[in-house]
């Protein structure tokens, strides 16, 4: 039998984008701490639908961390005060009996609200679209080490790949910078030997959209750092830096 | 030029012009540093070296020019990128909860548009000399600008000390975000450096302060215990 606790909500509940929204405090009471943030929303949910009170809206999908649906700002800090972890991975138990908790949806002109905690993150998809992959044809598996790859660049495009696309680093720059999404982008396939051919074009058009969807311009805070439950590091951003210089060079180079 | 637009344009093409005018501010102001504490070796030294960035001749306007344009730009594309950013995020959070940033780092538009009000004083005080223009006639025995007792005369009025103390003072907290952050800018920032340059971006920062500070708090001392060092020429 696990503990539980009681707490307080201050949930944002807003219908749509264009009308207001506005805090509505529910209480959530007899929260096993071993549940997920997320499932002590379902358990607020039921007694609101219990009351014929419309439900809180929010993103969720795999549960398990990986899938980078979930989102949520609590308490001011996105996916919460647990350090690389994800909303849906963070357990009740580092909450304590009688806390009031806000939360409140990712906030980011460039990833508007759809509804209460909801918000539209189609601009990361776009982003990817613009260059955030391969275009040649993998055919059948190489033969190991056929091509080869240095350890440590191996190693660092695998910590860029880590990256989830969940947005907590948009939502927690106080600027909505995309930086650190886009550069665990750009990175991942410009360190390996497959990302070469698209690397000029890749850097300079992901970094085009990233700035035409309304993102926020870096300006070396670190906070998404902070929040980034991949724990993807800011000295990607610093490699982003250099990467795009270098293509945007390139590219006026060809164009002359 | 299509290219360099478009470079303009673009989000990062932006901090690495404010990054590249910084760097270049960041070494004026030590350099600045290094000539001015020649102030402590005495009238010789200080006069001698202002006579001798007086005989660069046109050669000084176009440093002065160079670190004026880079000001200008430095300053314009702060204020657009402040602008942007501003309407990427236009509702904040009810619950304000940092977990990194730096106060320097959070004041940077403020201490940097005040920093702007108190160059323009200083310079007027110390350059142009208009605050006192009698300074511009003090030649010191060897028949030159006596920079030195002017220093020294400009300090001795608390106020003014004062007033170059906060303003020094607003430098440092906005290099301590900014020296790390040129290094991060200009892509150099890598994962090794990283932890040892947020940590040492302050403290190079409070030693320019303490450097600069060491000037007027010098003289006011001096003026005070009477110390054998700090004493203008008599005018
Ligand atoms: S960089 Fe981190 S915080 Fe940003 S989208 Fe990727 S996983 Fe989420
Ligand atoms: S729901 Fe998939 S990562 Fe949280």
């Amino acid at each position: 039998m696990s503990d539980t606790i009681n707490l307080t909500l201050k949930v944002w509940r807003q219908p749509n984008a264009s009308t207001p929204g506005k805090f509505v405090e529910y209480p959530a009471k007899n929260i096993p701490t071993d549940c997920s943030f997320l499932e002590m929303l379902d358990i607020v949910n039921e007694t609101l639908v219990a009351q014929n009170i419309e439900p809180v809206a929010f993103d969720h999908d795999c549960r398990e961390g990986i899938c980078g649906m979930c989102s949520l700002v609590i308490n001011g800090v996105a996916h919460g005060p647990e350090k690389a972890t994800t909303t849906c991975q963070l357990h009740m138990r580092h909450f304590k009996d009688g806390d009031t908790v806000y939360v409140e949806p990712w906030r980011a002109v460039a990833f508007p609200l759809i509804k209460d905690l909801v918000v539209d993150r189609t601009a990361f998809e776009r982003i990817q679209q613009a260059g955030g992959y391969i275009s040649a044809r993998n055919g059948s598996a190489p033969d190991s080490n056929s091509v080869p790859i240095p350890k440590q660049n191996a190693d660092c495009a695998m910590d860029a790949a880590a990256c989830i696309g969940c947005g907590a680093c948009v939502a927690a720059c106080p600027n909505s910078s995309a930086m650190l999404f886009v550069s665990a982008k750009v990175s991942h396939l410009a360190l390996l030997p497959q990302g070469q051919p698209e690397r000029t074009r890749r850097a300079v058009k992901m970094v085009k959209t990233m700035d035409a969807e309304g993102f926020g311009n870096c300006t070396n805070y670190y906070e998404c750092e902070a929040v980034c439950p991949a724990e993807i590091k800011s000295s990607f951003i610093s490699m982003l830096n250099r990467e795009y210089v270098f293509a945007a060079a390139r590219e006026a180079v060809s164009e002359i | 030029m299509k290219a360099i637009i478009s470079f303009y344009q673009s989000s990062i093409g932006k901090k690495w012009i404010v990054a590249l005018t910084g760097l270049v501010l960041v070494g004026f102001v030590t350099g600045h540093m290094i000539g001015n504490l020649q102030v402590f070796l005495g009238h010789e030294a200080l006069n001698r070296y202002a006579a001798f960035l007086q005989g660069l001749g046109e050669l000084l306007w176009v440093i002065r020019g160079v670190l004026a344009a880079c000001i200008i730009v430095h300053i314009i594309t702060t204020v657009l990128l402040w602008v942007q950013n501003n309407a990427a995020k236009p509702q904040k959070y009810a619950v304000n909860n940092p977990q990194a940033g730096s106060i320097g780092a959070r004041t940077m538009i403020v201490s940097g548009l005040i920093i702007i009000c108190f160059l323009v004083f200083h310079i007027l005080h110390f350059t142009a000399l208009s605050i006192h223009p009698e300074w511009k006639l003090w030649e010191d025995p060897d028949g030159r600008h006596d920079v030195y007792s002017l220093v020294i005369a400009g300090f001795r009025n608390p106020l003014e000390s004062l007033f170059y103390l906060v303003g020094v003072f607003l430098l440092a907290t906005h290099l301590s975000h900014g020296i790390q952050s040129f290094i991060q800018t200009l892509g150099l920032r890598s994962r090794k450096i990283a932890e040892p340059l947020t940590t040492a971006s302050p403290y190079l920062a409070g030693l320019l302060f303490l450097g600069y500070a060491s000037i007027p708090v010098g003289v006011l001392l001096a003026q005070h215990l009477n110390l054998p060092i700090l004493q203008p020429l008599a005018h």
